[in-house]
């Protein structure tokens, strides 16, 4: 029998070129046997969300340092909801103030990670939170 | 309605989203893609499929993009399929093909697939192809299919394409490997990749006197080398002509005759994989292997009592039935 | 094995420093790694046998080839290093206000941070660029944009620096322009552009066009501003970003220098002589936590440089020969717990630039990984250099740590490596090649995922995150500074009226022989200068150039 990979999209909206933190994370993602859709820098949310579309994806992570967050990430949620991918675990990291956080929260983002985050952290909440889901669509069936 | 017949009726229909969820189902081995595949086979044919392969480095992506570029130039839709390694020691994989392709996003004309080769090389062939159905079925004029051409398993994967491009670079030691290792049999086009980059010439004639040798007088097809820049698009147009021509050799007789044997491929190793997990798959056979080894059998011995068991239990003196939808579920 | 040297004290068998070696290794040393931040092992103890110097081939004098020391005779005696922190928010006109108020509390230099949209080469209305308009640093988006940053400010006598790449020849046009209708002849005004393209392709990612034509502007710069603009430094050649990316410190010096050489081969093969534009190439380098090794990968960096220059490009002028450099403390180093310890962190990283002996400095403000700084962390941060300046002695004596062991070897080590990197680069076909193949880029990203490894598995230490932990509650302790959302909406307003008041058909006119000088191979900063006096903005430059010669795509590294 195939093994149920995680697909997982790792975007960078918007106009910032760091993206040492994403590549990081794709990396580690990657080590904990997960596939990874690494999108390149400068990405728009309609683009993000098509690629997450075309790609499948259970997981899009979004990360930013430029401070526009606020702007950006709902947009990108927006533009999931959009193609019908309302369902994916959506998460996000980068230099975001505590209280964006929480607003993000709870505007459909399953969870914000902040600057000192251990990678190890990001992918087994990933991990688990990912087969909660399927254990509970296995159920559903 | 069934899942799988609701999604297939979708992709039947023209919605896009069913093609990214169909090739998930071909790639998790899903129960329910057999049943989807069997109600969107009838429109599985349409499409032209170039598969692009050759050692990394070569610049596949960016030709790929290029491509496309150039099949959305003659208002034609294009799929892509982009397979990368799968890493042996986790099993995860990191996808970036696509970042070569950004302009191609958000083209409602052009669609992209990022696939890992995942652990067993015969369930990527599989898969791939399965995926290719899906992108065909759906009504993509033009399917590509990328991958690097270093295991057998990427190489079964371009070897089910109509047109197998293999690119090489000057420069690159692998270019060599690359011919050593055979790539060059399996090429209908030879792509020069970095033409203006120094050695490109000289690569393309060492290829043209290579495919001489080779196919002289032997075979009705010679395989060209085109040389071109994927990164400059400079020229590309020949290899979409030399894509045109070999698709014009292939019209009719060729093409069927063609397309029939990588089917007959195709199911060989279906039943060769299903026939592997229904012995390796459980236990069973595992521990009498074990068993008799341990008591000095030797190889031989034990592969022939193997066979000798799964002969008796499952070749039966008659074929399967020859109704296409016998055996269904 | 060796005799004592002492030649009163009786010989025995076993000499002092074989002594000292025993006891180490009969010793009970800490469970730690002992390695610089780099990952370099470093051993215990240094002795005149690790530190091999020819005082006057390796260190020199002051001021003198090759400059290891320093490279004014005088050092700090005669001049402190420029306090040049960068500012940059919002609108034009909010910089302009907070640049007047640091000029005001004793600032010599000003620095300028534009936001994404300008460093990407696009205006405030792009559809690309809703929510990043002024909101890492200032939107500038035409010749008006830089009359309001500029407004008050006397031209003539500050130094400014701009810290953009991609279409830095444009945002140069700008500040030309600026200047002349200000009455202030371009000849004398000074400052620094960054322009240094090569290092965004590799670590900063702030591009606009493929490297071949952006290097093409770059000469174009060089050019241009040797004859009318001679006080400007038109590169600053920066390892900052490589650094702040996640590369070591011998990358970080390697790959900088790397691209310096490469510019000045280019210089020269636009038909420059070495002598006329290097001169006004400078550098900029991150201070990092380590604190012996920053120092020595800045005195590495100016023996490396004047040896290149004077030895392989044969320049005669020692200013060709002198590596000039800004410096910056590291943001990465700064975390977002317990943020008021990034002020210790940023004083020990400022010390470490000062002792390397440094031109000009940033200091970090502690809130940085939180948003931008506040007018009071700034201002700690600007009084944390005049404290190294004026109240802790260490700007008496001109390269202080000369001739320690330890930083003798440190040096050595990083020269030796940044050669071994020169050669890899070479045996790439040279740097654009390699930056096609992705070598820094994935160099840069394996050193970042070694040292996160590092710190996730507690081999290296950072207090507030893996060490000394505190549970943080919920909000953030310290007062965050936020961009007004109506900045983007004035940014705009701005850019409707100007859209709406200019001559049109001269702006066509100046954008279509912007097109004409892509492909005529005439001076492309001479062409900007005048679509500049016409109020074309960034973005419509930037589109022609984008047009003309290409959008650059990064390659697959992963």
């Amino acid at each position: 029998m195939v093994e149920r990979k995680i697909r997982v999209l790792v975007g960078k909206p918007g106009l910032d070129g760091h993206d040492r933190g994403a590549k990081i994370v794709a990396s580690v993602l990657r080590d904990h046997g997960m596939e990874v859709i690494y999108t390149g820098l400068h990405k728009t949310p309609e683009m993000i969300a098509e690629i997450a579309v075309q790609e499948d994806v259970d997981v899009v992570g979004l990360s930013i340092l430029s401070g526009a967050h606020m702007e950006l990430f709902p947009r990108v949620r927006k533009a999931l909801e959009e193609r019908g991918l309302g369902q994916v675990l959506l998460v996000g990291g980068g230099i975001i103030p505590k209280d964006d956080m929480r607003e993000l929260e709870r505007e459909g983002f399953a969870k914000l990670f902040g600057p000192g985050t251990k990678t190890d952290d990001i992918a087994n909440y990933i991990t688990d939170e990912m087969s909660r889901r399927w254990a509970k669509e296995g159920a559903d069936v | 309605m069934t899942p799988a017949a609701s999604l297939a009726e979708k992709l039947l229909a023209g919605e896009r989203s069913a093609v990214p969820r169909l090739i998930s189902w071909a790639e998790n081995a899903d129960e329910r893609f057999p049943a989807a595949l069997a109600r969107i086979f009838g429109r599985v044919g349409g499409a032209w499929r170039t598969g692009v392969t050759g050692p990394p480095g070569v610049g596949k992506s960016t030709l790929v993009n290029e491509l496309a570029r150039l099949f959305r130039e003659r208002e034609r839709t294009v799929g892509i399929l982009a397979v990368d390694p799968s890493s042996p020691f986790t099993g995860g994989a990191l996808l970036g093909d696509r970042i070569r392709m950004e302009e191609r996003t958000l083209d409602a004309g052009v669609f992209i697939r990022s696939m890992a080769s995942r652990g067993s090389h015969g369930g990527l062939a599989l898969a791939a192809v399965d995926a290719c159905d899906v992108m065909d079925a759906f009504g993509f004029d033009e399917v590509v299919v990328e991958t690097v051409g270093v295991g057998q398993a990427e190489y079964d994967v371009v070897s089910a394409a109509d047109t197998v491009l293999v690119v090489l670079c000057p420069g690159a030691g692998d270019s060599i490997q690359a011919m050593k290792a055979g790539l060059l049999e399996v090429a209908d086009v030879l792509v020069v990749n970095k033409s203006d980059v120094s050695g490109a010439d000289r690569l393309v004639t060492d290829l043209e006197e290579a495919v001489h040798i080779r196919t002289a007088g032997r075979t009705e097809w010679t395989t060209p080398v085109v040389a071109c820049s994927a990164g400059t698009g400079k020229g590309v147009e020949g290899v979409v002509e030399a894509i045109e021509t070999h698709r014009g050799f292939l019209a009719g007789d060729r093409k069927e005759r063609l397309r029939a044997e990588k089917r007959i491929l195709q199911v060989r190793r279906k039943v060769s994989e299903r026939l592997s997990e229904a012995v390796w798959g459980s236990l069973g056979y595992l521990r009498t292997v074990e068993t008799l080894l341990r008591n000095g059998a030797t190889p031989y011995d034990v592969a022939a009592r193997v066979m000798t068991t799964i002969s008796a239990k499952l070749v039966d003196e008659n074929p399967p039935s020859t109704d296409p939808g016998a055996g269904r579920p | 094995m060796s005799t004592s040297t002492d030649g009163a004290s009786i010989v025995t068998a076993v000499n002092p420093r074989e002594m000292w070696a025993t006891a180490m290794a009969a010793g009970k040393v800490r469970d730690v790694e002992f390695t610089t931040l780099s990952g370099e092992p470093v051993q215990p103890l240094y002795g005149p046998e690790d530190a091999s110097v020819d005082y006057e081939r390796d260190l020199g004098w002051p001021g003198q080839f090759p400059y290891t020391r320093g490279v004014h005779p005088t050092m700090y005696r005669g001049r402190l290093w420029t306090m040049r922190q960068f500012a940059g928010f919002g609108t034009a006109r909010e910089t302009n206000e907070r640049f007047k108020f640091l000029l005001d509390h004793g600032q010599t230099g000003l620095s300028t941070a534009f936001d994404f949209p300008t460093l990407m080469g696009r205006d405030s209305d792009d559809p690309m660029c809703r929510g990043e308009v002024g909101q890492v640093g200032v939107a500038i988006s035409s010749l008006r944009d830089m009359e309001m940053l500029m407004d008050g400010i006397p031209m003539d006598r500050v130094s400014t620096s701009m810290t953009i790449n991609g279409p830095a020849p444009i945002l140069l046009a700008f500040y030309i322009a600026c200047a002349e209708n200000q009455g202030v002849d371009p000849k004398v005004t000074r400052g620094t552009l960054q322009n240094d393209i090569l290092k965004e392709y590799q670590a900063q990612h702030a591009w606009l066009v493929p490297p071949e034509p952006a290097l093409r502007m770059i000469t174009d710069v060089m050019s241009y501003c040797a004859e009318h603009v001679p006080k400007f430094n038109t590169i600053s050649i920066s390892g900052y970003h490589i650094r702040e990316a996640g590369s070591t410190a011998a990358q970080e010096l390697a790959f900088t220098l790397a691209n310096g050489m490469e510019y000045v081969r280019r210089g020269i093969a636009a038909g420059m002589d070495v002598d006329e534009f290097a001169p006004r190439l400078s550098f900029f380098f991150d201070s990092h936590v380590d604190f012996f090794e920053e120092i020595a990968k800045f005195r590495a960096a100016r023996r490396i440089w004047a040896r290149k220059m004077r030895d392989e490009f044969g320049a005669k002028d020692p200013r060709s020969w002198m590596l000039r450099f800004h410096t910056q403390t590291a943001g990465v180093s700064l975390t977002a717990q317990q943020p008021e310890n990034n002020i210790v962190r940023t004083a020990f990283e400022a010390l470490a630039a000062v002792l390397g002996g440094t031109q000009s400095l940033h200091t970090n403000s502690m809130d940085e990984t939180l948003s931008l700084p506040t007018e009071k962390a700034a201002k700690i941060a600007l009084r944390t250099q005049q404290i190294i300046a004026e109240e802790i002695e260490v700007t008496n004596v001109v390269d202080p740590l000369a001739g320690s062991y330890f930083v003798e070897a440190e040096t050595n080590r990083l020269e030796a490596q940044a050669e071994q990197y020169f050669l890899e680069v070479e045996q790439r076909g040279g740097v654009v090649p390699a930056i096609d193949a992705g070598y820094f880029q994935r160099e840069i990203h394996n050193s970042a995922a070694r040292y996160q490894r590092a710190v996730e598995a507690g081999r290296k230490r950072i207090v507030g995150v893996n060490s000394y932990v505190e549970d943080e509650g919920d909000g953030p302790e310290i007062e965050v500074h936020r961009i007004d959302p109506e900045t983007e909406r004035e940014a705009l307003a701005g850019l409707r009226d100007l859209k709406r008041t200019r001559d049109g058909a001269a702006v066509e006119r100046e954008l279509a022989a912007v097109r004409e000088t892509c492909h005529d191979g005439s001076n492309l900063l001479e062409r900007f200068i005048s679509a500049a006096h016409a109020y074309c903005t960034v973005g419509e430059i930037a589109q022609v150039l984008r047009d003309e010669f290409g959008e650059y795509r990064e390659p697959k590294i992963l």
